[in-house]
């Protein structure tokens, strides 16, 4: 089998490019089916660590504050992402439940350790143990780590809560809208780059 | 149409998952992997459209009771009880004059996945039988409907969120109901519908056209 660093495939229709070579910031698209072939990232490796770094304090500070709190005078309950979500886990309904945990909290979680520990890695220009699965995993995750889907989801319920209750937003919330603008350059983007960035 | 070259003519395979591109001799029956990430090398999805149509047709069917069955029961303090279809709950969003989020909703649970639904028919049957048109606007439809399925799931979200909420406390009871389970696997199955749908499809048999 012989490979061909130089090419680069487009994975929507199956041309075949040279390699191009683009400035920061620059997005490389298929002439025939307008997908992303290739995108110059605007982060070297420090800016994809400390971004990860950024999204894992983040993530912890949206699941420890309350994203969102109901009430009616005088009583008031606030309700963090994971008591919003993982309530129903062990009764009759953990079908709903579980899903919603897994793609509001797991799937990101899971997407930020993962790219932590690859990049921890990837600063020695080494390669983590495990790093063929873990880029795997990362490469399956990405379409079910729907945070931001979870995001307007919160903002809906409390729209359809304003009728019955008192409803405030915590800061849980506005951790959660900053984890989704971090992670949309890192866990979101693509970490394909790391292939080559390591040995 | 474009000269440009595809890698199946060419003998080679871009690895779907790290990118690499491989010349491989690929024989019928016998799998090669990528060398760099050992994720197995399809020149075109294993399964073919028949797969896709499977979690089409599985989809569709949980569609029906989806939208049928109610997918919340609310009780509000005092008041009546009734329970909410998922158009029900546009209705009741629309009626409390909260106008931009009922069309958020409407958008996000039920137009995208009707539409959805027709879109990714559409290319299943044009890859099959009329796959010389359009190549460019339908490689287009398909990435939108990766994203359409992505925001369906609005939908499991709200329901979820709102019965783990009210349950806190005497606010009132809100009942999740079959409905939603209905809407999520139909969710779950169309996303898996349109991942194992190979988009590489629409662009073969580029010179016979």
């Amino acid at each position: 089998m012989r490979t061909h660093p130089s090419l680069i495939v487009c994975p929507h229709c199956d041309a075949v490019y040279r390699r191009p070579v683009l400035a920061t910031g620059q997005v490389a698209r298929c002439g025939d089916c307008d997908a992303v072939l290739h995108r110059a990232t605007r982060l070297d490796i420090n800016g994809w660590a400390a971004l990860t770094v950024a999204a894992a304090i983040l993530f912890v500070l949206a699941n420890a504050f309350p994203v969102i709190s109901v009430g009616l005078q005088p009583f008031r309950n606030d309700a963090t992402l994971w008591q919003a979500t993982a309530s129903l886990v062990h009764g009759a309904w953990a079908p709903l439940a579980l899903p919603a945990l897994a793609v509001a909290i797991v799937a990101p979680f899971a997407q930020i350790a993962l790219l932590g520990w690859v990049l921890a890695y990837a600063w020695h220009g080494r390669r983590a143990p495990g790093f063929r699965s873990a880029m795997k995993a990362l490469d399956w995750l990405r379409p079910w780590s729907m945070l931001d889907v979870a995001l307007l989801g919160v903002a809906v319920a409390a729209i359809k809560l304003a009728g019955m209750a008192e409803v405030a937003f915590g800061p849980g919330l506005w951790a959660m809208a900053a984890l989704i603008g971090v992670t949309a350059l890192t866990a979101k983007g693509d970490p394909r780059w790391l292939w080559e960035a390591t040995a | 149409m474009s000269s440009r070259p595809r890698a199946q003519r060419l003998g080679m395979v871009g690895c779907r998952v790290c990118g690499l591109v491989v010349s491989a001799p690929l024989q019928a029956g016998r799998k090669s992997f990528c060398p760099r990430c050992r994720a197995a090398l399809q020149p075109r999805l294993a399964g073919g459209l028949g797969r896709a149509w499977a979690l089409w047709l599985a989809a569709l069917i949980f569609y029906v009771p989806a939208n049928l069955l109610p997918v919340m029961d609310i009780r509000v303090l005092g008041g009546t009880e009734h329970a909410a279809t998922i158009l029900g709950g546009v209705v009741d969003l629309w009626r409390d004059g909260s106008y931009g989020v009922a069309s958020v909703v409407f958008v996000a649970s039920v137009l995208m996945p009707g539409i959805k639904y027709l879109a990714l028919a559409f290319l299943l049957l044009t890859v099959r039988f009329a796959n010389g048109w359009a190549r460019r606007a339908r490689a287009r439809l398909y990435r939108w409907i990766e994203a359409a399925g992505y925001w369906s799931m609005l939908d499991v979200l709200v329901v979820g969120l709102l019965v783990s909420l009210v349950q806190f406390q005497a606010l009132g009871e809100i009942q999740p109901r079959a409905g939603i389970l209905f809407f999520g696997m139909s969710v779950v199955l169309t996303m898996l519908a349109a991942q194992s749908f190979d988009a590489r499809l629409i662009w073969d048999g580029e010179d016979a056209a």
